[in-house]
């Protein structure tokens, strides 16, 4: 579905990404992990369309997303830390997105997580008066609300409470089962031991492996997605 | 594209900033206007507040929500939609929320207190200047990474346009003294909206004192409807190309 | 004795009625041409011409009469003759429309011209002369009264001037309309004479040009957007009094300028959106009180070679600049004027403000040694000149200055 071709991108000296090609199907539940600025984010924006590689291509669905924007309609995309409009209320903004994306898609809005994080109660509140969580919750509404065939989800966890976050798993496990290619980084890794089934490693902006996890289990020995990473880099 | 603009527009309208800018506005014109004996006098005043005050705060005011809006941005970024939409959403946004700031604490007391080709002027300049100025900032805002290097270069950028630059050009007034330099004079003013904009309300406000020597040349290429329309279409390129410099480097940039 | 009286009396009437004949002029009348008229006529009759059109050529008038016209007969100078020229005494002219008389590089051709005569009057006519309208040369205790004079104006050397006097003594003119002209009204070496309640607007050049005529006065005149404003050089003994200047724009155009004058008085004028209200040049003993300027560039500006003249009791509204000069050396006096620009300030109550009053701008300097930095006025760099400059002084003279400034404007 996503296919990345040897892609490199450079700020400034600093190589963020090295000739990196990866492959990614529907169904797929995909671990994106490495030690920080090892390139995961870079490369997420890359598939985004945020960043332009210096080299290199992304297509989507066979198609070069390059100069392409309306492939984005079939991604939800969760930053890493969501910030809105400040003077915006929680339903202004869902308003507003949906007011964006409403023409572009035939299918049903996805509301299950805004009722899950009981949202609705709180649809009056300026953006600036939220917690670190409650806008990491809008911004997983967001990602989930318009029923993409792609998730990419950075840091989803990060600053969400045990409860949330476990809805939230849920949901990705769900999305997952409906055959939607799931794209996470996180440093949680505990976190991702059910619901992935394919890790990409990187460091130092380079693709180390893309293995499913039963393989990367395999090789290592190790039961827990931790323990199998640690093991990788203490190899190192 | 609509829909950003007026949520944008919706946003800035609501910040605290804009609004103080429009009630300070608002309290010199009104004060301007009651404490002078005449509506003349009270425009001079004005005059100084559209020249620097609007400019400033204009430029400084969008650099500051662009950087501000870094994320906000991102998230458009990554819905389906164009960059180029994006971004002239945002400048269109800024503008029209800054426009109707300045309309409602300035051009509505000009308007109401002096009604006249002066007052006119002004409002029309205040409003182009406006725009212009978050045309530049959106330039400076795009060209550089960093927030506070790119708020550095906004006060830069505008104490160029209403100091420095003003300052170079009498410097070489002086240099080149012997020199017929009115034509030169011209062009150069053309480099600076700020500028084209007191000119131009001058032209109206100061007309005796500019028929004199220089004047002349001014009057003959300002004073009339095809001066007047050139004039006009320097600063609409003041808004324009600043405004796609930065829809170019935005479409180009890495987030 | 009732009845010789009254004898007498119908004797009079009927001599003076056969003293002063009346000649009438017309289609239908006794004589065709005015020219057959004025020859049967004698002294002190009168030529009374109907309604139509005449070409006359010239008409030469060359004994005391009384030429007037009905409904503003036309008399046509086919762009080539001076239509009337007045070689008696105590001619009058009156109800004409002269138009057309010839234009000439070498000659000064009018359309009435009065050749050193006494006592000429000529009243209410029309002129659309395109070229010199009323000449007198020598002429004494004339009066031009109630005329209506307007050219096409279109270059200085193909149009004369509206009201020429040249050498002449106790002239009157009064109440006239001139525009169009290349000077309104011209004086040149003329004495004891009065110029009242005339308009002279949009000449070429000068709505008055003034020179080497002493001792006159000038009163009630509106001189407005004319080339240059209005002129007076090389005369002393002039009174300006209640004359209004308005909106005479142009490089080297002025409200009033005063060029060589001295012992004069320039007193209850309005000066308005001129370029310069009053230009002075090499004059002294000059009183300017009591006037207003309003709106113009330079209020007045006056060169250093002006010595001893008193500006008191002015108002100075909304001008660009007050005062302008060109030196540092001041001898003139500026003394009890309101300026709008004044921010002092009143403590003891008396009406006049307690710190001087400096009228000359940092700036203002500036733009007299480089005209093109006018283009700089009012930005944000020359006001912050402007201030520094009043903090310390270092350019603008220091003795220029109103020492008792009024805090109020005077009722003018």
């Amino acid at each position: 579905m996503i296919i990345a071709n040897s892609v490199s991108k450079k700020f400034g000296r600093l190589k963020a990404l090295r000739d990196v090609s990866v492959t990614c199907n529907r169904g797929e539940c995909i671990a994106l992990i490495g030690p920080n600025g090892s390139g995961k984010t870079t490369l997420i924006k890359s598939m985004l369309g945020m960043v332009v590689p210096d080299s290199g291509f992304i297509t989507f669905n066979g198609k070069n997303i390059l100069h392409d924007w309306a492939y984005r309609e079939f991604i939800g995309y969760m930053p890493q830390i969501g910030r809105y409009p400040e003077n915006m209320t929680i339903g202004q903004v869902l308003s507003m997105m949906k007011d964006i994306r409403k023409k572009n898609s035939s299918r049903a809005l996805d509301e299950e997580l805004v009722h899950a994080f009981g949202l609705p109660a709180l649809m009056d509140k300026r953006m600036r008066t939220l917690s670190g969580g409650t806008t990491q919750k809008v911004s997983a509404c967001l990602a989930f609300l318009f029923d993409p065939d792609v998730l990419i989800l950075d840091e989803p966890t990060a600053g969400l409470d045990p409860v949330s976050s476990l809805l939230l798993k849920e949901k990705i496990t769900r999305e997952k089962q409906r055959g939607k290619l799931v794209l996470i980084t996180s440093h949680i890794l505990s976190d991702l031991d059910d619901l992935i089934t394919q890790v990409i490693y990187m460091q130092d902006g380079s693709l180390l492996f893309h293995k499913s996890l039963e393989h990367l289990r395999r090789d290592t020995g190790e039961e827990k997605l931790s323990g199998a990473i640690a093991s990788v880099m203490m190899k190192k | 594209m609509n829909k950003i603009i007026k949520y944008v527009v919706t946003d800035i309208l609501r910040n605290k900033i804009v609004l103080a800018y429009t009630a300070f506005l608002l309290a010199i014109s009104l004060s301007v206007f009651n404490l002078e004996d005449n509506a003349s006098k009270g425009l001079l005043s004005l005059l100084n507040i559209i020249l620097f005050i609007v400019p400033l705060v204009c430029i400084i005011f969008s650099t500051i929500y662009i950087y501000n809006s870094a994320e906000f941005i991102e998230l458009l970024v990554s819905q389906p939609l164009q960059r180029k939409k994006i971004w002239i959403s945002l400048f269109s946004g800024l503008a029209t929320s800054l426009l109707v700031a300045f309309l409602a604490g300035a051009g509505i007391p000009i308007l109401i207190y002096a009604p006249n080709a002066t007052g006119l002027t002004m409002v029309a300049m205040g409003c182009l200047l406006s725009i212009i100025f978050v045309s530049v900032a959106m330039l400076a805002a795009v060209t550089t990474r960093d927030k506070a290097k790119g708020i550095g270069v906004s006060v830069l950028l505008w104490l160029y346009f209403s100091l420095l630059f003003d300052g170079l050009v009498l410097f070489v007034l002086f240099q080149f003294q012997e020199y017929p330099m009115e034509k030169a004079m011209l062009v150069l003013s053309g480099f600076n909206p700020i500028d084209l904009g007191r000119i131009l309300i001058l032209l109206k406000m100061d007309v005796s004192a500019l028929m004199g020597y220089t004047g002349a040349v001014f009057k003959d290429v300002f004073g009339t409807t095809s001066g007047f329309a050139l004039a006009l279409l320097v600063m609409v390129l003041w808004v324009v190309f600043p405004a796609w410099l930065s829809v170019r480097k935005f479409s180009k940039k890495d987030l | 004795m009732k009845r010789t009286l009254h004898i007498a009396l119908c004797l009079l009437i009927a001599c003076q009625h056969s003293q002063a004949a009346v000649f009438r002029v017309g289609k239908n009348q006794p004589y065709q041409t005015i020219r057959q008229a004025i020859a049967s006529a004698g002294r002190g009759d009168t030529v009374l011409v109907a309604q139509g059109l005449y070409l006359e050529k010239n008409i030469s008038i060359t004994k005391p009469l009384c030429l007037m016209g009905e409904n503003y007969p036309i008399l046509d100078g086919e762009n080539r003759f001076e239509i009337i020229s007045v070689r008696s005494d105590e001619v009058t002219i009156r109800g004409f429309r002269l138009e057309h008389c010839g234009v000439s590089s070498l000659q000064d051709i009018a359309a009435i011209k009065i050749y050193g005569c006494h006592r000429v009057l000529i009243l209410s006519n029309i002129l659309k002369a395109d070229f010199f309208g009323i000449y007198v040369q020598s002429g004494v205790r004339c009066r031009i009264e109630n005329n209506q004079l307007k050219a096409s104006g279109r270059s200085e050397q193909q149009s004369g001037n509206g009201i020429h006097c040249w050498k002449c003594d106790s002239m009157e003119i009064i109440n006239n309309r001139i525009s169009g002209h290349r000077d309104g009204i011209y004086f040149e070496f003329v004495t004891n004479s009065v110029i009242w309640r005339n308009i002279s607007s949009r000449n070429i050049r000068y709505g008055l040009h003034f020179m080497f005529s002493h001792n006159d006065a000038y009163i009630s005149n509106i001189f407005q957007n004319n080339g240059a404003g209005v002129s007076v050089m090389f005369t002393h003994g002039v009174k300006m009094f209640n004359n209004f200047f308005e909106d005479n724009w142009g490089d080297g155009s002025f409200g009033l300028l005063l060029k060589e004058i001295s012992d004069s008085y320039v007193i209850g004028n309005k000066f308005t959106g001129n370029t310069s209200g009053i230009f002075m040049e090499g004059s002294s003993r000059i009183e300017v009180s009591s006037n207003e300027f309003r709106a113009n560039g330079w209020a007045i500006k006056i060169q250093a070679s002006c010595l001893d003249n008193v500006i008191s009791h002015n108002n100075f509204l909304s001008n660009t600049f007050d005062i302008g000069t060109n030196g540092s050396l001041v001898l003139n006096t500026f003394n009890g004027n309101y300026w709008d620009r004044y921010e002092g300030y009143d403590l003891n109550r008396d009406r006049i403000g307690d710190v001087p009053y400096h009228p000359v701008s940092l700036f203002s300097m500036v733009v007299e040694k480089n005209p093109p930095a006018m283009i700089l006025f009012r930005s944000l760099m020359t006001s912050l000149l402007d201030k520094t400059e009043k903090l310390m002084p270092s350019l603008t003279p220091e003795n220029l200055k109103d020492d008792s400034p009024y805090m109020k404007p005077f009722k003018l």
